[in-house]
């Protein structure tokens, strides 16, 4: 019988080879390009417990206590996530796990869905771990099931990284059988204390667990070498060998296609990136004339391979490298088949153009000066444009330099001409309040800024909380503005500790978010931002007060919540007689500032003008208008 | 086994439109729709915060043989389906050949830029005329209108699925469709979608 293959998103290619290696527990934090793993787990495995955690670290030890007690378990997070959670990833690299126990780390080349591009490998080396790397949706399966084996042989932390072209992207995948096992979850600690699979679990003694941990790695090495997840394809003796790894293999195969330089050039696939199957690579590099690395991010195999390569310099003498280290391939954002056909044209001295000459012509001409840009904005009916609206206008009214650090969530686009300029400093999660938290200290130093910092109310539980402690301790001066939609709104609504529901959907304790910051010491007062009128009072009276820590919960659920989709409070429209265009004197506040894609400059007309498409009848913009020529109709 | 055969191998697709529109679920159904005929398909695609509001494509890689490179080489597309005017102008300056098929939603979506005021829109025929020089054979009809005859601007999406499937360039066909949705959609908006495809069949003639 023939198998059947179905069409997989490389995510959930990952969750399947999970599920085929019998895993029990999984535990994340949301993330693109990473968030449908834990998402998929938790709508169709209710035998496998699935949780999304507060944030990555706990996520890493909620999943490493699933290994420790016997059950197969699968940490998933993003790049940044890995950095949250590296103090226990280092700790539990050394310490060993028992049961297979898999981290996905999702990197994002190109940062499409990012404010950076890390990259998870180097944590690889940095504390041991080994690294596998599918190239394609089949291996984003059999490569799971198989990184839960390795790391139950290993007794060690097995990595699984991938990258957004392979998670968003879909492709054809044979499944395999599910593991189907009862298991029975014990945490044996009776055992003799060098013990691993008896004894307690952690670092010490350092000497002896380091060594163990280089043992392993040597271990993983040998293993590596005949891995049929490492492939080679071309000629035996090529000029140029390509060394690849992810899902750079299906970019360097189609430029080899379209160059039709399958004679000259052979493809070697990594899928074992850490450590490197050293002989392998040897003894292919010999055989060629020179290599090119292709790879996303960091130069990671181009610079350990050069290093296995100066080892092994008598054997087969100097040879050229080309790669990030030679300029060829670019150091920064994603890569394409586009880009290694330059870089292969440029080797191998090739004619090729994408499209003929007289078709470019046509096609620039076409589109000169046709092709508006599309800028990100929030969605009509979003809480956070009312939010950023009233911040804005307080801190201009305020009149005093106070600014706005931002964090992470659909509200970062406030640091973008949509959210009004607003955000002044963006980093990492929680970082805003922490940065605010210092730049409330230098009154000594004569700084009187007014400082705010916002935060999404999932981004406060996951690290929020901690230099909120620190702010109110320290006796800094600021105003945090907790932005909470009532979900992880911009992942696709994953719940959080301060919702009655849990990763399952079922009713779960809520965590309120008011009465932590009052238990903290912040004065703390809540608002709907749709009320434009008492949230600017509320922000503006916080703001002229010059000492102490306040926080201001802004409540209003996201436009695109499943509670909230297609509910529409309000009918809005514009009152022809009172809009009377440019002759008004409000500066077109309404379009030129506001920026919802519902309401729309009429240049004919010389009028606002409603789309009802769009509208969501948050009845905001009529809040706006100086001359109340925007119209609301309660539903 | 694969029982049909292709006009090119791999045949490239891509659907365009803004971040919303649903392009991304109407790769899915197409992908799903040929993966039943026994092709390997690749569809390469984002979304996450960066497409709010903007441009959003996806690339589906129709192959008799092979898994493919996500991305499609600049100037290789057969086929470009926008759902959105400008995206298909977009996506033709960079993937388009003379030999390219269009099928194009003729109802704007205007950029925040151009609702505001800042930037200006390409008028209906000088889009018009640039689609036609840029492509082979262009079909153009507002398939939003036609959506929102059915009850909703969303199904604009499986409009233009219906059309491309009458244009066929590609071995697929309405039952295809049908047994792609039924695991995706409720008994109503099977309905709803299946009147939505054969609308957008209908707009498409020779």
């Amino acid at each position: 019988m023939e198998a059947v293959s179905s069409l997989m998103m490389g995510n959930q290619a990952i969750v399947r080879g999970a599920v085929e290696a019998g895993v029990k527990v999984a535990a994340g934090y949301p993330g693109t390009p990473s968030s449908e793993i834990i998402d998929t787990l938790s709508k169709t495995a209710p035998d496998i417990y699935t949780e999304w955690s507060v944030n990555e670290k706990v996520a890493l030890e909620v999943a490493a206590a699933g290994s420790f007690a016997g059950l197969r378990s699968l940490a998933v997070m993003k790049q940044p996530g890995v950095n949250v959670a590296a103090d226990f990833l280092m700790h539990l690299a050394l310490s060993g796990t028992r049961a297979g126990m898999v981290l996905v780390a999702a990197d994002d080349p190109g940062a499409l869905s990012s404010i950076n591009e890390g990259d998870t490998r180097l944590y690889s080396k940095l504390m041991g771990i080994p690294l596998l790397e599918p190239g394609n949706f089949q291996e984003a399966c059999d490569m799971t099931k198989w990184a839960f084996e390795l790391s139950e042989q290993l007794k060690s932390l097995v990595i699984l990284r991938t990258v957004t072209r392979l998670s968003h992207a879909s492709g054809n995948v044979i499944a395999g059988d599910i593991k189907k096992e009862e298991k029975k979850a014990y945490f044996e600690f009776n055992g003799n204390m060098l013990d691993p699979m008896t004894g307690i679990v952690t670092t010490i003694p350092v000497s002896i667990k380091h060594s163990w941990q280089h043992e392993k790695l040597h271990q993983a090495g040998q293993i590596f070498e005949t891995s049929g997840f490492n492939t080679c394809e071309g000629p035996e003796n090529p000029e140029l060998l390509i060394i690849t790894t992810s899902i750079c293999d299906l970019y360097a195969k189609e430029a080899v296609d379209v160059l039709k330089l399958d004679n000259r050039v052979a493809v070697l696939k990594l899928g074992t990136t850490w450590p490197l199957p050293s002989k392998l690579v040897q003894n292919k590099i010999q055989k060629a004339g020179a290599v090119l690395f292709v790879e996303e991010i960091q130069p990671f195999i181009e610079e350990n391979i050069k290093v296995l390569s100066a080892g092994a310099a008598d054997k087969f003498g100097e040879k050229t490298y080309f790669g990030k280290l030679s300029n060829h391939i670019p150091m920064i954002g994603e890569l394409n088949p586009d880009i290694i056909i330059k870089v292969l044209q440029q080797i191998f001295n090739l004619e090729y153009q994408s499209s003929s000459d007289s078709y470019r012509k046509v096609a620039e001409k076409a589109v000169e000066n046709c092709l508006p840009e599309r800028e990100i904005a929030f969605c009509p009916g979003c809480p956070h444009r009312a939010s950023f609206f009233t911040i804005n206008k307080v801190l201009g009214l305020d009149n005093q330099d106070g600014f706005t650090c931002g964090d992470i969530g659909c509200y970062s686009l406030g640091i973008l001409p949509g959210g009004f300029s607003t955000i002044k400093t963006l980093h990492a999660m929680g970082s805003g309040t922490g940065l605010a938290s210092g730049f409330g200290k230098f009154s000594q130093f004569g700084m009187e800024q007014p400082i705010i910092s916002v935060c999404g109310d999932s981004t406060f539980f996951h690290s929020g909380m901690p230099p909120l402690v620190n702010a109110v301790h320290n006796e800094s001066n600021l105003t945090m503005v907790i932005l909470d939609n009532s979900g992880t709104a911009m992942t696709g609504f994953q719940p959080h500790p301060g919702l009655s529901m849990g990763t399952d959907g079922k009713s779960a304790p809520g965590v309120d978010i008011a009465d932590v910051c009052r238990a903290i010491g912040a004065e703390t007062k809540i608002c709907d931002p749709f009320n434009l009128e008492k949230t600017e009072k509320t922000l503006l009276e916080f703001i002229e007060k010059t000492r102490g820590v306040n926080v201001l919960i802004l409540k209003q659920i996201c436009a695109l919540s499943p509670e909230k989709k297609g509910s529409k409070p309000f009918n809005m429209s514009i009152d022809k007689a009172k809009c009377i265009g440019e002759e008004c004197g409000c500066n077109r506040i309404c379009t030129r500032i506001f920026s919802c894609p519902a309401l729309i400059w009429n240049k004919e007309k010389n009028s606002a003008l409603i789309n009802d498409i769009l509208c969501t009848g948050c009845g905001v913009c009529a809040e706006i208008c100086p001359s109340d020529a925007i119209l609301r109709e309660k539903i | 086994m694969i029982s049909k055969t292709l006009k090119h191998d791999p045949y490239n697709l891509i659907i365009t439109g803004v971040g919303g529109q649903g392009s991304v679920i109407s790769s899915k159904i197409i992908g799903n729709m040929l993966s039943q005929s026994g092709f390997h398909i690749t569809i390469g695609e984002t979304f996450g915060a960066s497409q709010r509001g903007g441009s959003v494509m996806s690339h589906v890689r129709i192959s008799s043989t092979k898994a493919l490179s996500p991305q499609i080489p600049l100037g290789k597309a057969h086929m470009v389906v926008s759902l959105e005017p400008v995206e298909a102008l977009r996506v033709l300056s960079q993937f388009g050949n003379s030999h390219v098929k269009v099928i194009c939603n003729t109802q704007p979506l205007h950029p925040i830029g151009v609702i505001s005021g800042r930037a200006g829109y390409p008028s209906k025929k000088k889009i018009d005329k640039s689609l036609k020089k840029l492509s082979s054979k262009v079909w153009l009809f507002n398939a939003t209108g036609i959506a929102m005859d059915i009850g909703d601007p969303i199904f604009a999406n499986i409009v233009m699925t219906g059309a491309l499937t009458a244009a066929k360039k590609l071995p697929m066909d309405r039952n295809n469709f049908q047994k792609s949705i039924e695991s995706l959609f409720t008994t109503d908006k099977i309905k709803q979608n299946l009147v939505a495809f054969d609308k957008g069949m209908d707009m498409i003639n020779f």
